[in-house]
């Protein structure tokens, strides 16, 4: 790879087509993709839009929003559209959680594992008031986690008791704008410094 | 060899395997601690507490007409019944009398919530048979129901509509149209599953004779709901202690005496019917009326005790109020179909192989919010 890149690059400048800035300009340029060169952006735009349009959730639904998020993928909103439609039982197998419902205290550290077991690049959506927040039971109870991203990192968030399908279409779509400005370049894990409270 | 023989010679050990909470078999978050024996069960602990959210000890924080809401989120598929269920056992304690109007309104949405619920539970049902065809059917004809209650109500799943004293607002205009409409829509289709399913030789080979409960059993495990009619046990509580409007119509209680699985189903489908049938009775005479009676702000229950039976779509819900007369209530307690209902997994599939349990446990048609609270 890094010397194929080289290689192109070489011919690229040979080529004429390096960037040329006025002397007087007045602001900084920052180069195309997030500083990777052609053939990183490249790449990158062609994979992001492979991932943001396959990305596969995990069967994992813990209380109402569950069939709301079943609604989204039965005939009328059918979520399979925009390639969501291969919902796995494992995690080993699955890019997205769509966290369905409350989180209990219990169920922490289950949803810890199965996130640790997600292979990256993995993604999350909060559905609904009690993944976001503890929604409804945020008050006075003495067992509900108020809110997933205690847990684990969330890249999307949607409010409603239950959201509707459309709601949950939305935010599907929003994860897949957020995955296709991603680069390879400067990959960032959600993990990495989460327990430390650094994200 | 005789097989009898090969039987003995082969060393088998039991061992255990996690089902759950993960599962998609397990309709939610219910983890099964399995003790088997290559194939064969022997034996079932459920493992609950994944999905407690102290529904019953938030109760105690707030006043009676926040306490509907929280109902709403327990048994999410029959969430109008919950709630008549909460409003009832208050209206009995505060000797309300609600209006004929709120009553035939309140057994026509907790009607089509059964068949809401019952349609689910019948395309999951397949797909946990292996057959995916069943989750789009039921969830097209579902949508229909979710439209009338969004235009009623404003919410699709968590309706909320009942109050302590009557309902929220009065129905919207094109209630009684869309209902009809969807009664037109749905007689053609319960055929249609009928065709799909249950004539399916796969189908009936995979539910005959599987996890069969005994009428005996059913009474000592106090179970409720379709799986004791299936068994012979006559429980509908609408029928034995009939409450809002259902003592002026005129059903049949589904009821099957040979306690398998297919019993089970069976049994929901003709309750499919016979809601249809109930909705058919009422909706064409809805009586004028008052929407909601009049009940003070702060609502304060006299001390006391009260006891608020319904026919939830798995089984009897009851509701127990403790008041000391103060705007709270002292302690809230829900019976909840699905805990006793599951109580009694263990018993009828010891013995059976782990595909077994997944048909058993489709029919039982588990919630587990509604089991956990």
């Amino acid at each position: 790879m890094g010397v194929e890149k080289k290689r192109f690059l070489n011919q690229f400048e040979a080529d004429g087509l390096k960037q040329v800035v006025p002397e007087d300009f007045p602001g900084k340029v920052i180069p195309g993709g997030n500083g990777g060169n052609f053939v990183v952006t490249t790449l990158d735009s062609v994979i992001n839009w492979g991932r943001s349009n396959s990305l596969w959730p995990l069967y994992f639904g813990t209380s109402c929003c569950a069939i709301e998020m079943m609604q989204t993928g039965a005939p009328r909103h059918d979520f399979s559209r925009f390639g969501f439609e291969v919902a796995r039982p494992s995690a080993r197998q699955a890019d997205l959680i769509i966290i369905a419902g409350t989180i209990v205290n219990k169920m922490g550290p289950v949803l810890r594992r199965l996130y640790d077991q997600m292979a990256e690049p993995k993604y999350v959506i909060a559905m609904g008031a009690c993944a976001i927040s503890g929604g409804p039971f945020y008050y006075n109870s003495y067992s509900v986690i108020k809110g997933a991203d205690h847990v684990i990192p969330v890249d999307v968030y949607i409010p409603g008791c239950p959201p509707r399908p459309e709601a949950l279409l939305e935010g599907m779509i929003m994860l897949q704008q957020k995955i296709k400005t991603e680069n390879m370049s400067h990959k960032v894990n959600p993990i990495d410094g989460f327990d430390e409270g650094k994200v | 060899m005789a097989d009898q023989e090969l039987e003995t010679k082969i060393k088998t050990e039991e061992y255990f395997v996690n089902m759950g909470p993960q599962h998609p078999a397990a309709h939610g978050v219910l983890r099964l601690l399995l003790t088997i024996d290559g194939e064969i069960i022997k034996n079932v602990e459920p493992d609950l507490g994944y999905i407690h959210r102290s529904i019953e000890k938030m109760c105690e924080r707030d006043s009676y007409q926040q306490i509907v809401h929280l109902t709403d989120r327990m048994d999410y598929l029959s969430s109008n019944i919950n709630n008549e269920a909460v409003c009832l056992a208050v209206e009995k304690a505060l000797e309300i009398e609600v209006s004929d109007r709120v009553k035939v309104i309140r057994t026509i949405i907790s009607e089509l919530t059964r068949i809401a619920s019952h349609c689910l539970w019948w395309g999951v049902m397949g797909m946990d048979l292996g057959a995916l065809t069943t989750y789009f059917y039921a969830f097209r004809d579902r949508e229909y129901i979710n439209d009338i209650f969004e235009e009623t109500c404003g919410a699709r799943l968590t309706m909320n509509y009942n109050a302590p004293g009557g309902l929220m607002f009065d129905i919207h205009p094109n209630f009684v149209k869309r209902t009809k409409d969807f009664i037109k829509h749905f007689k053609t289709k319960i055929p249609e599953y009928d065709r799909l399913v249950t004539g399916n030789v796969i189908f009936q080979k995979r539910t005959k004779g599987v996890g069969v409960l005994t009428k005996e059993d059913a009474i000592s495990y106090g179970v409720t709901g379709p799986v004791a009619r299936g068994s012979g046990l006559s429980s509908d509580v609408r029928k034995l202690h009939p409450y809002s409007a259902y003592d002026r119509v005129d059903f049949k209680e589904a009821l099957l005496t040979a306690g398998d699985t297919f019993a089970r189903y069976e049994v929901r489908i003709m309750e499919l019917w016979e809601s249809i049938s109930i909705i058919e009775q009422l909706i064409d005479n809805i009586p004028e009326g008052e929407i909601k009676a009049t009940t003070k702000a702060v609502i304060k229950l006299p001390k006391g005790e009260y006891y608020q039976r319904v026919e939830a779509a798995r089984g009897e819900l009851g509701v127990y109020i403790n008041s000391t007369g103060t705007k709270n209530p002292y302690r809230v307690k829900f019976r909840s179909p699905g805990f006793s209902n599951l109580s009694v997994l263990n018993h009828i599939t010891k013995g059976s192989k782990i595909a077994d349990l997944v048909a058993t446990m489709a029919s039982f048609d588990f919630v587990i919010p509604d089991i956990d609270r």
